[in-house]
């Protein structure tokens, strides 16, 4: 089995544009939600969203690539350009070397809405433009990003839901670790719009907090209300030791433990069972005791009986050694198909920079919270291992575990 | 609509849309040579046009437009707008 390492990582989510300005928003505690009023006119429930600027890569990509990115293509596109600069891997190494692509995604839903509202309305499919295909479909992030950059490697989407982009994660990890792929660039991508969470909000599971914003999103406290949508991408470069070593590459992180299960329980309500399955087959995956992790990045997404069966599954896990715990989802809210990728990159952020970022507006624990070690306030601390939890509708979860290469 | 009105808004679109530098569009030179399109941006043309000129091209129409003139003549000759 082949060690997998970390070399590159990329952000653009509603902390910051990159990685330093990502870094300093998780280090201050700045939360990047805000009220957009335009969903008032679709008649949601909640108008609180993470929001994201759309970025214009006119110049920086020709039109025939342009035209068929959806919105979370392009935001993928800059999270990826950033990582493979930081992994020091340019256009002419990727041509030379075998190199594959795995993102997270579950949704292009204004692709799919704007093609079907201009079918209906000029009842002819040649108007919807040659884009239309490329933007709608799961795989757009994977199809787009591999035509760009011209990747030969392994090429395809993972749909796992909220923990979609873990499991791109960890199924690279997989593949470079039993040899069959040596560097594959992962991560996860989500829309913002308010056309993909319009059915999300039917759930009444947002947030409806709008008269203040920030302290909207609180995982594990008492007077939290439902979670707060929220996107962008993440993008984190792994290869096999060798590789990296080979071409003189900044290791920033081994990734030692992928766990995974399925709770065979209800649609929308998680279980505690489930979660604490994959977070005990990470450890065993990595060959480490609970008591060497030194930080857990919660899935919690700001919602009572998600955060309480997590909460649950944290300390039935990690109960004795009660490692710093966190969700960073207090300052980005749910970044869905996302989220499992950013958090790897928030996570290593705090790593690389040796402080816990704070779960915001932790004010009042709730009965299974105050057993945890919750950094309700940033923490200066050394981090060797820490682990990583993301959890999706149909009880799909997923654990990650990286360490420090000293 | 009038031909000035016409030659401006097609340059304006293959300059901002399609990407094409401005300079080599003139009356005389070749369509297909100059835009250099690909069967999908023939896709996209349509869009434009249906958009700008309002009416749906057909495939063969572009069979007898060799120069931007011919291209010009034939959006003059079926514009709605």
């Amino acid at each position: 089995m082949k060690r997998v390492v970390i070399t590159g990582l990329g952000i653009y989510s509603c902390l910051g544009k990159n990685i330093e300005e990502v870094k300093d928003s998780l280090y201050n505690g700045k939360s990047g939600i805000v009220v957009d009023e335009n969903r008032k006119t679709l008649g949601f429930r909640s108008y609180l969203t993470g929001m994201v600027e759309r970025p214009n890569l006119k110049g920086m990509l020709p039109r025939r690539m342009r035209v068929s990115l959806p919105e979370q293509g392009e935001y993928a596109y800059l999270s990826t350009v950033e990582a493979l600069k930081m992994a020091g891997m340019d256009q002419d190494y990727l041509d030379t070397h075998e190199t594959g692509i795995l993102f997270g995604n579950d949704s292009s839903a204004k692709s799919v809405i704007e093609a079907t509202d201009t079918l209906r309305e000029k009842k002819d499919t040649t108007l919807l433009g040659s884009g239309s295909v490329f933007q709608t479909m799961n795989s757009t992030v994977t199809m787009n990003l591999s035509t760009i950059f011209k990747l030969k490697g392994v090429n395809f989407t993972i749909s796992g839901a909220c923990a979609s982009g873990s499991h791109a994660i960890g199924m690279g990890y997989l593949l470079v670790k039993n040899g069959l792929q040596e560097r594959v660039i992962c991560g996860g991508a989500q829309e913002i719009n308010m056309e993909s969470m319009g059915n999300f909000d039917a759930l009444s599971a947002f947030s409806i907090r709008m008269d203040d914003p920030a302290k909207a999103s609180r995982p594990f406290d008492k007077d939290r209300d439902g979670l707060i949508p929220s996107g962008g991408s993440a993008t984190v470069i792994i290869e096999s030791y060798e590789s990296a070593v080979e071409r003189g590459a900044t290791i920033l992180g081994e990734l030692i433990g992928y766990g995974f299960s399925s709770n065979g329980a209800h649609i929308s309500t998680p279980t505690m069972e489930g979660p604490a399955r994959a977070m005990e087959l990470a450890l065993k995956d990595a060959g480490i005791d609970a008591g060497e992790v030194d930080y857990v990045n919660a899935h919690a997404t700001s919602t009572p009986i998600g955060d309480m069966n997590e909460a649950k599954a944290i300390y039935e896990v990690f109960g004795k050694s009660n490692p710093l715990v966190s969700s960073t989802k207090s300052m980005t809210g749910h970044e869905c198909w996302m989220a499992g990728a950013s958090e790897i990159v928030y996570s290593m952020l705090m790593m690389q920079h040796s402080f816990v970022a704070p779960n915001i507006n932790l004010e009042n624990p709730d009965e299974d919270s105050q057993k945890l070690n919750l950094a309700a306030k940033t923490v200066d601390k050394n981090i060797d291992v820490f682990l990583s939890n993301s959890f999706g509708f149909g009880g799909t979860n997923a654990a990650l575990i990286v360490k420090k290469i000293k | 609509m009038e031909m000035s009105e016409i030659i401006k808004v097609t340059n304006e679109f293959l300059v901002d849309e399609f990407e094409v530098d401005g300079d080599t569009i003139t009356p005389e030179a070749d369509l297909k040579e100059t835009l250099d399109m690909d069967s999908l941006d023939y896709v996209d043309l349509v869009v434009v046009i249906e958009s700008n000129f309002g009416f749906k091209v057909k495939p063969e129409d572009f069979k007898d437009i060799v120069t931007f003139q011919d291209f010009y003549n034939y959006l003059a000759a079926n514009t709605t707008k």
